[in-house]
């Protein structure tokens, strides 16, 4: 059976693409950025998933005014990066996942999402850059991808309620799967950001902090938060965040905060990032992401004793808050 | 009859945001030229098409008088009021070479040091900045 471990939520920044391509990395702005990724890329390593589910917004790259699909699922055997005005990112092509992809796509449809289908599609910053801050810079990526377009570009987009429970049937679809496999979903865009009009460069850090600390305890009170509240209290694009509820809602009602982190600004944006991971079940013939051994070298697994991944396994209640790292602030 | 209307309403709240154009579907309707126009600069050579000659490049477009001067002038706000998005219109912006940064600096009316140093200092507050009452003060 294939079983959802965790989920990964982060922003998709374009920005943060641009300082990677363009070796930026270690400028004092960027460092404060990419530092906070550290201890995630680590998690990575270990968790080392079979398959990713990446939710994700298309920024008029797949999907111009054309078509805009509501929920578009990523059914093809690769995704090649987008040229979105700047020249394709030099990043792999992302492989797909074309039998999960399928199987996800027959059994959500039946469980009434109306989804639509996509075999051919390029993929923009909004995947990839989150690809680029959980696994680096790779040659090849390390995972094949199932990529979840969500239109937050038109308005409306999907109601957050609508998205998590998106986000049930998913799990429902990954659990019916046959293989053995360990998927990581992401729920990317955010945090709090306005890039368009007068008002731009709004920051709702109060907003923010409070959306993360719900979406560990208390998710359900986010699905109740309307479209108009998101785009007057986190920006007309922070309405993105309806995507991490997704991610959200494949999880079980009670999750392990693993990591979190949160900074100001990227660009033109607050940058949030928490790994969640569901509980360990009996049955699974792989062993849960904290068990199992590292496959880099002796000083990355000293390193990895040190993440605060490490310690929110080791504390014994599932769901408690952990303060955000003095780096957040 | 009544049920409707009160839906309407609800379904425009979002006009009270002050300094923001939800891009919503009757936007969209008006502005399909316009974002099909910065769709294109996706390619290569349609955003050197473009810079050879601007004003011919965009007769392929159907666009509004109007929409055609807010192009060609780069105004970026009165693009969005006139049914552009802004992942589109940072097409036309990336063709430029301005980051989204950059034009979101231009469409507040400040440089782009002020806006970064803004940022850097924790960006807009929403404080005052949440509905048009707030800022006729």
């Amino acid at each position: 059976m294939a079983r959802i471990i965790a989920a990964v939520c982060s922003s998709h920044v374009p920005a943060i693409g641009a300082a990677l391509d363009n070796g930026k990395t270690e400028e004092p702005y960027w460092k404060r950025v990419f530092s906070g990724f550290e201890p995630s890329k680590k998690w990575m390593e270990k968790a080392r998933p079979d398959v990713c589910i990446i939710v994700y917004n298309d920024h008029a790259s797949a999907f111009s005014m054309d078509i805009v699909p509501t929920f578009a699922l990523g059914c093809a055997a690769e995704f090649p990066p987008a040229d979105e005005g700047w020249g394709p990112r030099p990043v792999p092509v992302v492989k797909g996942h074309p039998e999960l992809a399928a199987h996800i796509a027959q059994s959500v449809i039946l469980d009434e999402f109306d989804l639509t289908i996509v075999n051919k599609m390029e993929v923009d910053h909004g995947l990839t850059v989150p690809m680029n801050l959980l696994f680096g810079q790779p040659k090849e990526w390390p995972c094949p991808v199932i990529p979840l377009a969500v239109n937050v570009v038109l308005f409306p987009p999907p109601t957050a309620k609508r998205c998590f429970d998106l986000g049930k049937a998913i799990r429902k679809a990954v659990e019916s799967y046959p293989e053995d496999l360990n998927v990581v979903i992401f729920g990317t865009g955010g945090m709090s950001h306005q890039i368009s009009g007068p008002r731009a460069g709004l920051i709702n850090s109060k907003f923010d902090k409070a959306f993360l600390d719900n979406l560990v305890v208390k998710p359900k009170k986010l699905t109740r938060i309307s479209h108009v509240e998101f785009m007057r209290e986190a920006g007309a694009e922070g309405i993105e965040m309806v995507m991490w509820l997704i991610a959200r809602g494949a999880l079980d009602e009670s999750v392990t905060e693993a990591y979190r982190f949160y900074t100001v600004p990227a660009s033109n944006t607050a940058v949030g990032h928490i790994i969640m991971e569901n509980p360990k079940k009996p049955g699974g013939k792989k062993k849960p992401v904290l068990e199992r051994p590292v496959k880099t070298n002796a000083a990355a697994k000293g390193d990895a004793k040190k993440t605060p991944a490490k310690k929110a396994a080791a504390r014994k209640s599932p769901a408690k808050k952990v303060s955000l790292p003095a780096a957040a602030e | 009859m009544k049920q409707s209307k009160k839906a309407k309403v609800a379904e425009k709240e979002y006009m009270d945001i002050p300094g923001t154009t939800v891009f919503d579907q009757e936007q969209s309707r008006k502005g399909y030229g316009i974002n099909m126009f910065c769709m294109s600069l996706m390619k290569d050579e349609n955003r050197k098409a473009f810079r050879a000659d601007e004003a011919a490049y965009l007769k392929a477009f159907k666009l509004t008088p109007q929409q055609t001067e807010a192009v060609l002038k780069r105004q970026w706000n009165r693009m969005l009021e006139l049914g552009g998005n802004i992942y589109f219109t940072a097409k036309l912006g990336a063709t430029d070479s301005l980051s989204f940064q950059q034009v979101a600096a231009i469409m507040t009316g400040s440089t782009q040091e002020q806006y970064a140093a803004m940022m850097l200092a924790g960006g807009r507050p929403v404080d005052g900045n949440r509905s048009k009452s707030e800022w006729k003060k």
